[in-house]
């Protein structure tokens, strides 16, 4: 049996497909702008698996160390690390700064992490080039987003960093790339201003005659000195040995050494639902509004394409040709016409995808779902214009 | 010549059909779950590794001196300036004597007069002498005389009674010389101690050296003890460098080290290890250790600049190494992922000493000629299907 459908669309074969590719950059936008949402939720989510870690102590009654800023002893560390059940600390700080690239800056999350210890959690967790920071100074690991090169020497206030490794997808909630630094020297990072700040602090206490009493030498050494140092950092990461209940951990953590504590379930939660909460929201409101205009284009697309040939469907009609045929045809076009749509659109979003300044992450479900939408709407769109194709009179074939 | 145009315009869409298929293989097999991750492995070595321990510090004096008067005073005048060189005993600065001088005038004065009170109690002492001798005599002579009842008694007590009394006025006459001569010795000894504390109010150096600080100007009360101006002595620098504890192991004594002054990037100076402290910094977790260069660099590098310090410990034995890039921490197990007949597998490893290039011994868990992954595009997990290449730079697309 002769098929009308490939039939029709071999005759007017290039209007067709370049409709088909219209069509699929309109999905492709569609799928990049869920790709856009599934990113930034992934980076949150990556946040938290590269920081290796069970659970974050933060300052008490806040939301550190990601949705706000947390600042505790350095020494804190000891006294989790005693608790029965923690297998590994490790002081980390974060702080999101532009750090200089030859002339120009970029902007990063610098992360401070205890280099010597390989098991512990907070080191860049996979590399692409290079090697991990063996020194406890002075040495920096950057994500390849960062666009930093091995060798490359990062200026972080007024301390010299060489990157000796490469990492990747190791980023901010933001999205923006991390570096990582020894935390002695990311203290001194978070805390130094700039010299000028320095010495102005340093004059500002001299002339303070608190500090500076004639009788007692060296009072404004020792409280200068005392100015200069930052025994904070802004959480331990915490890791728990297997079969340890981390609840009840958490819960001795937050009760008896007074601090809070979240476990990793609470922190995607405040990552996800707090921080990224509304810009998440306003693109997937984006792509709701997307999907409703792709659906409404890809149906007034049908429509037309039907429309243009209501004379050859008067035609078939008047030669008699079966409702059910012309229907059929009609369908069929309507379903071919999305699946090139859906293949144009799912190459595009892919290879525009890396473009991207941001993370875009193609999940496969949302193929499907996208896939299944797809031929959905089509058959849905089809619908109407199946309708208007059986409602013409045969008659129109002749007159007109 | 109506086929022909028909199978071109087939062949046409069919060639669109096939590379768009290609394209949509392609994309559904390179990105997304099933895509294989690219990695870059490595063989694992037998070789020997020179670990080295890495720490910073700060140039410091070995002795510095801080200079100050002993007791409070107003500074007078001061000689010497910040960088200038100085020799042991040259007079720095001078304290102001305030009433000093006139009060060694007023001893003086006091002393004169001791020494004349002297002079006085021992002409005493001689008038004394006399008047008993004179008195003894006449005494003798009416003893004699009473013999003869040539006197009355009545005389010779009399006599008797006065040479009594010259003996007592001798006794009272010499004990005021020596009131007198101890009363100058008093006077001359306070003269010494304002002596003694004059010499105090110069600062002199107490050996060869550079003065490194003048912590006050002429006309500045000091407390005791406040130091005035501090000196050092500039052949004897060293730099007072911190290593973290987690990576000190081995630290001792005479281990060679390099040293890089921040003002002088890229170029280290051979140093050696002078002293490992007894005490570490407890708060900072970072033991302490003292490192003297070879020899000292000229001009010599500030007090106080940064230093890094490189100390190289022996070579170890030969034992199979990886770098330390393939440490993996899955499931808060370290290992490598090993390549097994082109799959990946996770093995854990027991580390032993690392060295400052990145490079790891593994003590168990690995042989040597095992393949492992380096570096990989992204999280390796079991399922990961992997692609070996073998440029490195491939990953950083």
């Amino acid at each position: 049996m002769i098929s009308l459908a490939g039939r029709d669309i071999l005759h007017s074969w290039g209007k067709f497909v370049f409709t088909g590719v219209g069509l699929g950059l309109l999905i492709g936008v569609t799928f990049t702008m869920a790709g856009v949402y599934r990113g930034m939720v992934d980076d949150g989510k990556v946040l938290l698996d590269n920081s290796g870690a069970d659970m974050w102590v933060v300052q008490r009654n806040t939301l550190g160390p990601y949705a706000e800023s947390s600042s505790i002893n350095d020494d804190i560390y000891r006294m989790i690390l005693a608790i029965p059940g923690v297998d590994r600390v490790a002081n980390v700080t974060y702080l999101t700064m532009q750090v200089q690239r030859g002339n120009a800056d970029v902007r990063a999350m610098v992360v401070g992490i205890a280099s010597a210890d390989p098991s512990a959690p907070g080191r860049p967790p996979f590399l692409v080039a290079g090697r991990q920071i063996t020194r406890s100074h002075y040495e920096a690991v950057a994500d390849v987003a960062a666009g930093f090169a091995l060798g490359d020497t990062i200026i972080v206030r007024r301390s010299r960093y060489s990157v000796v490794g490469l990492t990747r997808r190791t980023v901010s909630s933001g999205g923006d790339p991390m570096v990582f630094i020894p935390l002695k020297d990311a203290q001194e990072a978070q805390f130094l201003k700039d010299n000028d700040a320095i010495v102005r602090q340093r004059r500002r206490t001299g002339e303070n005659p608190e500090f500076n009493r004639p009788g007692v030498p060296g009072l404004l050494d020792a409280v200068i000195a005392s100015q200069n140092s930052n025994p904070y950092v802004n959480a331990v990461l915490v890791r728990i040995k297997p079969g340890y209940d981390h609840e009840r951990i958490a819960n001795d953590i937050a009760r008896w050494k007074r601090l809070t504590v979240y476990t990793r379930s609470e922190m995607e939660e405040i990552l996800i639902g707090k921080l990224i909460a509304t810009s998440s929201k306003q693109i997937s409101m984006f792509l709701v509004i997307l999907a409703i205009v792709s659906a409404a284009i890809v149906a007034f697309i049908i429509y037309t394409l039907t429309m243009d040939k209501i004379r050859e469907i008067a035609v078939l009609k008047l030669i008699g040709t079966r409702n059910r045929t012309i229907a059929s045809m009609i369908l069929q076009q309507a379903i071919v016409l999305g699946l090139i749509g859906f293949v144009v659109g799912k190459i595009t979003a892919t290879f525009a995808a890396p473009l991207f300044p941001k993370f875009v992450l193609l999940v496969t479900a949302d193929t499907v779902t996208g896939l299944v939408a797809v031929i959905v709407i089509c058959a849905l769109a089809s619908v109407v214009a199946i309708r208007m194709a059986l409602k013409v009179d045969p008659a129109e074939a002749i007159g007109g | 010549m109506k086929m022909p145009l028909l199978q071109r315009r087939t062949l046409t869409l069919l060639g669109v059909g096939i590379v768009t298929a290609a394209l949509f293989a392609y994309v559904v097999l390179r990105s997304g779950p099933l895509a294989p991750v690219s990695v870059v492995t490595t063989i694992v070595e037998a070789r020997s590794i020179s670990p080295a321990l890495f720490g910073i510090g700060t140039v410091e004096a070995r002795f510095s001196y801080k200079i100050g008067p002993i007791i409070a005073g107003r500074i007078g005048t001061i000689h010497v300036d910040v960088g200038d060189e100085v020799k042991v005993d040259q007079i720095l600065a001078e304290i102001d004597p305030v009433d000093l001088d006139a009060r060694i005038a007023a001893l003086d004065a006091t002393i004169g007069r001791a020494e004349a009170s002297v002079k006085a109690a021992e002409a005493q002492v001689e008038d004394a002498l006399a008047r008993r001798g004179f008195a003894q005599a006449q005494a003798k002579r009416f003893e004699e005389l009473w013999k003869t009842r040539a006197v009355s008694e009545v005389a010779v007590e009399t006599r008797r009674q006065d040479s009594q009394v010259a003996d007592a006025a001798l006794t009272a006459a010499r004990s005021n010389l020596l009131v007198a001569q101890q009363e100058l010795q008093r006077n001359r000894a306070d003269r010494d101690g304002l002596i003694k504390q004059q010499e105090n109010l110069v600062l002199r150096a107490p050996v060869d050296g550079v003065i490194s600080a003048r912590k006050a100007e002429s006309g500045t009360t000091m407390v005791a003890g406040q130091a005035v101006i501090e000196m050092i002595d500039p052949a004897n620098l060293w730099i007072n460098a911190r290593f973290d504890q987690i990576a000190a192991t081995g630290l001792r004594r005479d281990l060679p080290a390099s040293i890089a002054l921040r003002s002088r990037a890229g170029t280290a100076v051979p140093g050696e290890i002078a002293r490992v402290e007894v005490l570490a910094d407890a708060v900072t977790e970072e033991s302490l250790a003292k490192v003297k260069f070879a020899t000292l660099p000229q001009p010599s590098p500030p007090i106080g600049e940064l230093a890094e310090v490189t100390v190289m410990l022996p070579g170890l034995p030969v034992s199979a190494v990886i770098p330390n890039a393939a440490i993996r921490n899955v499931g808060g197990e370290l290992g490598v992922w090993k390549i097994e007949g082109g799959n990946i597998r996770f093995t854990t490893v027991e580390l032993g000493a690392s060295d400052l290039d990145g490079l790891v011994q593994v003590t168990a868990g690995l042989e040597v000629g095992d393949e492992v992954v380096v570096y990989s595009a992204s999280r390796l997990v079991d399922a990961s299907r992997i692609r070996i290449v073998a440029d490195p730079g491939e990953l950083l697309k």
